[in-house]
């Protein structure tokens, strides 16, 4: 049987309640953690080897240490999971609240922090709701606000509603919305907002799934969660699996002893691919990131393991897509994607994006050019000089960088299928 | 006087109690204004703006970069289907056009009668039960046309009203209470911590 960690509440379904929370183990590494020194927490976190599961994949230990020394700071976590076919923190947000508010609580202690802000993407009514419920059952049981368990630690907790805007999942965009502003990236040098952060005050942004473990880790140890996974990549993940599998959902894994393998055809996880077709291309870790093709399947599920192998384990998505798939059509769907989702302040991914849109849906509806393969690497040059992985930058933030990954991948491993776009006036796929 | 309702008032004034800086209360403020009136009006605006310490205008040009912040009326169902790559894989670009189809209107528009204001959106993480569609930000789960309708057709009706309230209507669990902490005791117990953790770290010398 594999571990669960944030996913152990899975069987009940009341995991959202504090009753059930409280029935099995719930606040409990709160109150070890408050008997604690902030110090041998964060000792703990860094033993752990956590990393922050939001995307970027920095060790949360290290972010800690980075925090300001400064008489106000601040935590926010990051509920905003925008990033496509990614619904992982969904899980966490609707079904288990109260592991959520007791790894804000464990952070915000060890951090000493002023305030902590949860920040959940609007789109999530109920999630907002259950972790609305939860927040007033926490300070109800005295788990949260003034002199929490008697400890002589106060600290408040806000739940903030975002409205729709894949941007303010990064993380200085996520500060200006939580601002009061339009989510637009903030100009980087400062490069960490734990050096200048919400309201020009140190600030820690963490992930949902990222603060999800910290009961865990407290409880069990660090040294324990370290002995899960291999080398930096420890613990478990959850990942978040979709399109041609028979079983989609939200698995949690060992981090390195699965594959993606293992991932898309285990009985107990994806239970192999729709309609006994084979893998054709799967995004592994959003759509920021370079596809895998099944050469890559016996990669495992780890930060290095994949990051070395061209690609990210990014948000801990996967996507499939099988042998019957139109890839023009699958770049185009994440380019146009992109290209809602820019924010506007940088011409090369305001402009790019659009651009790039237009060329693959003209290649995909008919009207596509022998030119367009080459003027689509051309734009995606420009926007990320070298075509490199990891991008280079042009931007304020790294959505601008990220719109080539699948453009990159589709026409580098598919161009003859791009080619007969041109020459067939169009798709010729079903599906 | 007042476009806040009294309870609304109140509501928005707990909320900019809850932020270090009024503004931050902007977007939160924006949504129980859409609870009022369905949407964003001129008149909400500009008590929004009052109460967080900005214009008008700057409340506009915030909300306007939101998707779910609508300065236009919309229908009292906002149904939204997604298209982005995994639920496109499952059909949503049919679902869509079945959608368009059976509610005579195009994305982006809103049924003669008010009812239904069809929006085709990016990911919205419940990728596992694709195509997504949502109304009023539900998750209703129905995959298929067959399915589609039949919600539709009940909604129409009047029915699910307790599940989903009408446009607007966001977060239907109030904060039970205002912030606990008082600033004083935050500054005491962080400087006595942080005297307490100096000692510790000399003493580790
Ligand atoms: C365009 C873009 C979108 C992002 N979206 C999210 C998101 O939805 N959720 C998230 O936790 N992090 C997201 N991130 C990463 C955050 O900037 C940040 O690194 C993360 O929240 C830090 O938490 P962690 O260290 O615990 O992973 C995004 C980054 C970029 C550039
Ligand atoms: S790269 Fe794109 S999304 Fe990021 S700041 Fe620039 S325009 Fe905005
Ligand atoms: S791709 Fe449609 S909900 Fe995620």
């Amino acid at each position: 049987m594999s571990t669960t960690i944030v996913t152990a509440r899975r069987p009940f379904d009341d995991s959202f309640t504090i009753e059930r929370a409280l029935a099995t183990g719930g606040y409990e590494g709160l109150k070890k953690a408050l008997k604690m020194t902030p110090e041998a927490i964060c000792a703990e976190v860094d033993a752990a080897s956590l990393l922050g599961r939001g995307g970027a994949g920095f060790p949360a230990g290290r972010k800690w240490s980075m925090l300001r020394k400064n008489p106000t700071t601040y935590l926010v976590i990051n509920g905003d999971e925008s990033e496509p076919a990614t619904f992982k923190d969904h899980y966490l947000i609707e079904r288990d609240p109260h592991q959520l508010i007791e790894g804000v609580l464990i952070a915000a202690y060890a951090l000493q922090v002023t305030q902590a802000f949860i920040f959940i993407r609007g789109e999530f009514a109920l999630g907002l709701e259950r972790v609305q419920a939860a927040l007033n059952e926490a300070y109800a049981h005295g788990a949260v606000g003034q002199d929490i368990f008697g400890s002589g630690f106060s600290v408040d907790i806000v739940v903030h509603p975002g409205a729709g805007a894949y941007i303010c999942g990064e993380e200085t965009s996520l500060l200006e919305s939580l601002e009061g502003k339009r989510g637009f990236p903030r100009i980087k040098p400062p490069f960490f907002p734990a050096a200048i952060g919400l309201y020009g005050e140190p600030t820690v942004v963490n992930n949902v799934e990222t603060v999800s473990n910290l009961p865990w880790i407290v409880s069990n140890g660090g040294a324990a969660f370290a002995a899960l996974g291999a080398g930096r990549s420890t613990g478990t993940r959850l990942f978040a699996l979709s399109g041609d599998v028979l079983q989609s959902g939200v698995f949690e894994v060992e981090m390195v002893k699965n594959t993606f393998r293992d991932l898309i055809e285990a009985p107990h996880l994806g239970g192999g691919v729709k309609g006994g077709r084979s893998v054709k291309a799967i995004i592994p870790g959003g759509v920021s990131a370079p596809w895998f093709y099944p050469e890559h399947l016996d990669i495992p599920l780890g930060q290095d393991e994949v990051a070395e192998a061209g690609s990210m384990l990014g948000s801990g998505s996967v996507v499939v897509m099988d042998e019957s798939r139109c890839m023009v059509r699958a770049a185009w769907r994440i380019t146009k994607f992109f290209s809602r989702e820019s924010c506007g302040q940088c011409t090369p991914c305001r402009e790019g994006s659009g651009w790039l849109e237009r060329i693959l849906y003209r290649l995909e509806h008919g009207g596509g050019r022998i030119e367009d393969l080459d003027l689509l690497l051309d734009l995606c040059d420009n926007i990320a000089p070298g075509l490199t992985w990891p991008p280079q930058q042009t931007t304020i933030c790294v959505l601008g960088p990220s719109i080539p990954s699948s453009i990159h991948s589709g026409i580098s491993h598919f161009r003859d299928e791009f080619l007969a776009h041109v020459h067939d006036g169009g798709c010729s796929y079903d599906r | 006087m007042n476009h806040f309702s009294p309870e609304l008032r109140a509501k928005a004034e707990a909320l900019v109690a809850l932020y270090p800086q009024r503004r931050s209360a902007l977007i939160p403020m924006c949504h129980l204004a859409q609870g009022q009136d369905g949407y964003l009006t001129e008149e909400a605006m500009i008590e929004v703006g009052e109460l967080c310490g900005v214009t008008p205008a700057e409340v506009r040009g915030t909300a306007t970069f939101y998707d779910m912040l609508h300065t236009d009326p919309v229908g009292k169902y906002v149904v939204g289907i997604c298209t982005n790559i995994a639920c496109m894989l499952s059909g949503a670009d049919e679902l869509l056009e079945h959608a368009k189809g059976r509610l005579g209107c195009a994305v982006g528009s809103t049924t003669n009668d008010g009812t239904f204001t069809l929006e085709e959106t990016e990911c919205l993480a419940d990728c596992d039960v694709a195509p997504c569609v949502q109304v009023n930000h539900r998750f209703v789960r129905t995959t298929t046309p067959e399915a589609l309708d039949a919600l539709l057709d009940e909604l129409k009706s009047g029915g699910r009203s307790d599940e989903i309230p009408p446009h607007g209507t966001l977060i239907r669990v109030n904060r039970s209470v205002p912030l606990q902490a008082s600033k004083d005791a935050i500054v005491s117990e962080r400087t006595a911590m942080r005297d307490a953790q100096a000692q510790r770290a000399e003493a580790a010398k």
